[in-house]
């Protein structure tokens, strides 16, 4: 799915809310805030809290015992593996999907870029099933992957596939309409300076887009490392073998072990929690870079 | 234009690594399903896909998804209302937990929501004794497809409304307009276009959720058994042809909701920039 | 010739940009290619730059062909209308940035890029900003980095897009002058693209003036004002009134009024377009001598610095006509608003319907 671009906080209220003309009386205001904090609280906030709690209510010792019990361990080692594959392939290619969309004008670009967003559109469930059609044993070329001994299905590889799939927009999501809004003046100005196409992208267009690239690496990230479905469909939830993170909390919580299914959980949370907040800093990073355009051309 | 010479370099490579990159993670495999389909014929498809039980997991996850997203719509009007307009304490940390159903990883999200809201979680231990019951009924696919849908349709309003010029509300309020008229005369025109993408969105990415629904769901076949479910359930038995026919249909309906909301999009923006 | 435009054409789907443009920029000038916006003269700048490929034609600097040389060969320096400064880089980074990127063998070394990126700006007389970033710059500011950025690769030709569009007006002209001056210093062959004539008028050695993708008259800046080819130029340098007219055997009747003409004596019955500037119409209170004379009121009077301008209303006519005199003669007559008048224009040039060239200027 699409998320919504960077959103940068305007100072609105401040231009707004000082006006009684353009603003709601105080009671009002405040039951909106109470209901959208309540909203939250039982969809956000609780559910949260519910995993750090969950997780240790064994106490410190099981929550730990839990974390470095060796699938555990190597599930980690996984969802490493799978998300340090994902996210630098993905990287390029939105790399160059944006630099073709962005600085070119060409037939057929707007269904390119619908085609681009379909993994958004696919159910994960569905985004693990094609690859078993391909490489599964009954599947296109099950029976010559056989035939070399090579596993891809129920195996690292078509985990890999499975998380460079759903992850495969961000990146370039976030690049095109970013790249697309810096026109291509300060390319130009390279060119009839004498630059290569290799120096414009390394020393004008990547240093500019610079933050776009990092929200959607840390987007990209986020998703591979977390996902689940995609992932289930072609693991085979081999225990200490192909379980990710995320399948090792299943497997946990389905042996009614909530203890440990809860504490490989709190790592997921952190690292989305630890996500959210990076998130947050280079949106900050962007509103500023933004606002200290717009005072120097005022 | 399309015949004019590219100054800048790097055209060919860079498109032409795109298309390649493109065709072999997403078009070849996804075009891998509806080859598959093709091993059934037309009356076991159509067989297998209005089968009773898939039929009532469709209803199922298109009415939750439904529900889920006018709930979003509503609620995330509000949230994105109140981070625009309002200061409260706080706020900036509400800002950043808004997105957290996409940082959260599904699995985590369907047993933490299981936790809290089942018989005796910390919501659903207050629930029970008024008969509402929430996890392991259709109820708990509601409340997991409203989390993972949360933020669409803040993160689509909430830029629209921090655009809106306050000039634009301070004359209709020196025109004689209440607050209540300039919020549906005003306001609400100009971000409904928003409102509506963001619904859509959240909608699509519902229909497709798999991980946070199937804890909370107890997954009954007719009662609370999503289609994604159905999917697995079918490949698990190697049924293959017909896992591959139920989510044939699911794609078709996602790729017309793509549709729609590209459409969608793109008739917002025209609006947008006409009206500079 | 330093620069040979030999019959450049472009289109951009159905709309022709540039139509058989041609065109000779001889070395060391700084030439002006002036117009209304879309008559393509930015895409003609850019065409040189090789920012964009022509349909036909071809462009030779100093005789040699570089239609087909890429864009970072062709030794051209570039000033964006925009100035397309790179943002992450400070000043001294964006004037050295075109030394950075030559290749190994031709990349001067660091001190010496420090030395000549210094020097530039020095040149520019803004040394003192090199470790701002653009954002922290004022436009002017902006506009002279720009340029020396486009200076520092030693480029055999500079070209400039609209240099002082995007500044406000006392910015504008002061970089006006002192753009003149510096070519006066470098002599560097240059072209530079306005839809301001005043611009054009004041810096350039010669003016190019282009419409509708093709180009009307080339000449000095006294030249295109004094004697413009075209009713298009007319119109485009300075303020003019227009009238339509007949000609008919050496003179042309404007409404009831003849004004004999030194040429078209064997015109027969033709419509045309006649113009007269306002600073060449003289007013007097009475009739005076034999001429023909317009009949008119004093429709407005707006006498705010060194000329006064008036609007004439001619009986029976909806246009006003224009005039201007110098506070002198204005005092003399000791006009007043309502007051009747005789208008004797001194200079008018007529252009028969249909036909570009071959006006006339009539002395009174």
């Amino acid at each position: 799915m699409p998320l919504a671009t960077t959103s940068q906080h305007s100072s609105y209220q401040n231009k707004v809310a000082s006006s009684r003309a353009t603003s709601e009386p105080v009671w009002i205001r405040w039951s909106l805030i109470g209901i959208v904090l309540l909203f939250l609280s039982l969809f956000l906030l609780v559910p949260l809290a519910a995993v750090f709690t969950e997780a240790l209510r064994k106490g410190f010792d099981t929550y730990i015992t839990a974390l470095t019990d060796p699938d555990a361990l190597s599930s980690i080692k996984l969802t490493l593996i799978a998300a340090a594959i994902a996210v630098p392939l993905n990287l390029v290619f939105g790399v160059a999907a944006a630099w073709a969309i962005a600085k070119f004008e060409f037939r057929g670009k707007s269904i390119l870029i619908t085609l681009i967003d379909l993994p958004f559109a696919v159910s994960p469930v569905i985004a693990g099933l094609i690859y078993v059609l391909i490489f599964g044993m009954q599947g296109w070329v099950g029976s010559t992957l056989i035939d070399h001994d090579l596993k891809v299905i129920f195996a690292i590889p078509g985990i890999v596939l499975a998380t460079v799939f759903v992850t495969f927009p961000f990146v370039a999501r976030e690049l095109i309409p970013l790249m697309q809004a810096q026109g291509k003046d300060e390319e130009e100005a390279g060119l009839v300076l004498g630059a290569s196409g290799w120096q414009i992208l390394w020393r004008i267009t990547l240093p500019n887009v610079k933050w776009g690239l990092l929200y959607g690496v840390i987007l990209t990230n986020a998703r591979a490392m977390g996902e689940f479905g995609a992932v289930s469909v072609v693991s085979g939830h081999i225990r200490g073998m192909t379980n990710t993170m995320p399948l090792h909390v299943e497997i946990l919580y389905n042996e009614y072990n909530y203890a440990a299914a809860f504490a490989v959980a709190s790592l997921l949370a952190l690292l989305a929690l630890v996500t959210l907040a990076l998130k947050t800093f280079v949106e900050w990073q962007v509103a500023r870079n933004a606002s200290s355009h717009e005072k120097s051309f005022n | 234009m399309a015949k004019q010479k590219n100054i800048l370099p790097g055209f060919n490579l860079s498109l032409g690594y795109t298309l390649l990159y493109l065709s072999l993670i997403v078009l070849i495999p996804l075009s891998a399903a509806f080859i598959k389909t093709t091993e059934l014929s037309f009356n076991e498809f159509w067989n297998v896909v209005t089968a009773p039980r898939v039929l009532a997991s469709y209803q199922l996850t298109f009415g939750a998804s439904l529900i889920a997203a006018l709930i979003n719509a509503a609620f995330g009007l509000l949230t994105a209302w109140v981070l625009v307009r309002y200061t409260f304490p706080g706020k900036k940390i509400i800002d950043a937990l808004v997105d957290l159903p996409f940082a959260l990883p599904t699995a985590v999200a369907g047993i933490a929501l299981t936790a809290v809201y089942a018989g005796n979680g910390w919501i659903g231990s207050w629930l029970e004794p008024h008969g509402i019951k929430v996890a392991f009924t259709p109820l708990g696919v509601i409340i997991a497809l409203t989390f993972i849908g949360l933020p669409f349709v803040v993160r689509t309003v909430q830029p629209v409304l921090e655009d809106l010029e306050a000039e634009t509300e301070e004359a209709a309020a020196s025109l004689g307009a209440n607050r209540w008229q300039t919020f549906t005369k005003i306001i609400f025109p100009a971000i409904w276009p928003a409102l509506l993408t963001g619904f859509a969105l959240a909608f699509a990415r519902a229909i497709g959720e798999y991980g946070s629904v199937i804890f909370i769901a107890g997954n009954v076949p007719f009662v609370s058994e999503i289609t994604p479910l159905i999917i697995i359930t079918k490949l698990e038995q190697y049924e293959y042809a017909s896992a591959t026919a139920v989510a044939v249909v699911m794609l078709v309906i996602s790729f017309l909701l793509l549709f729609a909301i590209n459409g969608l999009q793109w008739w917002f923006n025209r609006h947008a920039n006409a009206a500079r | 010739m330093s620069i040979e435009i030999r019959n450049i054409r472009k289109n951009f789907g159905s709309f022709s940009a540039l139509n058989d443009v041609s065109l000779d920029v001889p070395s060391g000038e700084l030439v002006a290619l002036l117009g209304p916006s879309g008559c393509g003269k930015t895409t003609l700048l850019r065409i040189i730059a090789g920012l964009e490929t022509p349909d036909s034609g071809s462009i030779h600097f100093y005789g040699e062909d570089a239609t087909a040389r890429q864009v970072r060969e062709r030794e051209v320096g570039f000033v964006f209308q925009h100035y397309a400064l790179f943002r992450h880089m400070t000043v001294f980074e964006n004037v050295a940035f075109g030394l950075r990127v030559r290749p190994k063998e031709t990349r001067p070394s660091d001190a010496e890029i420090k030395r000549r990126v210094h020097e530039l700006l020095e040149l520019v007389q803004l040394d003192w900003l090199a470790d701002r970033y653009p954002p922290q710059l004022s436009g002017g500011q902006r506009q002279r980095i720009a340029l020396a950025r486009a200076l520092a690769v030693e480029p055999k030709v500079l070209l400039l897009d609209e240099p002082f569009g995007a500044l406000d007006a006392k910015v504008r002209k002061e970089l006006r002058r002192w753009l003149r001056r510096l070519h006066d210093e470098l002599h560097i062959t240059s072209i530079f693209v306005t839809h301001d004539q005043e611009e054009a008028l004041e810096v350039a050695d010669r003016v190019v003036v282009i419409n509708k993708g093709q180009i009307e008259q080339v000449g000095s800046p006294q030249e295109v004002y004094d004697h413009p080819v075209s009713p298009f130029v007319y119109q485009f340098l300075g303020n003019v009134n227009q009238f339509q007219s007949h000609i008919h055997e050496g003179e042309a009747k404007i409404g009831d009024v003849g004004l004999k003409l030194d040429a078209h004596h064997d015109t027969q019955n033709s419509s045309a377009l006649a113009f007269v500037r306002p600073h060449e119409i003289e007013i007097y209170k009475e009739r005076h001598g034999d001429s023909a004379a317009f009949e008119a009121d004093v429709h407005y009077i707006n006498a705010i610095g060194p000329l006064v301008r008036l609007e004439l209303k001619i009986a029976n006519k909806v246009e006003l006509i224009e005039a201007e005199l110098t506070q002198a003669r204005f005092r003399e007559l000791g006009l007043t608003q309502g007051e009747h008048v005789f208008i004797y224009p001194r200079n008018v040039r007529v252009f028969l319907d249909g036909q570009h060239t071959g006006g006339y200027i009539q002395q009174i």
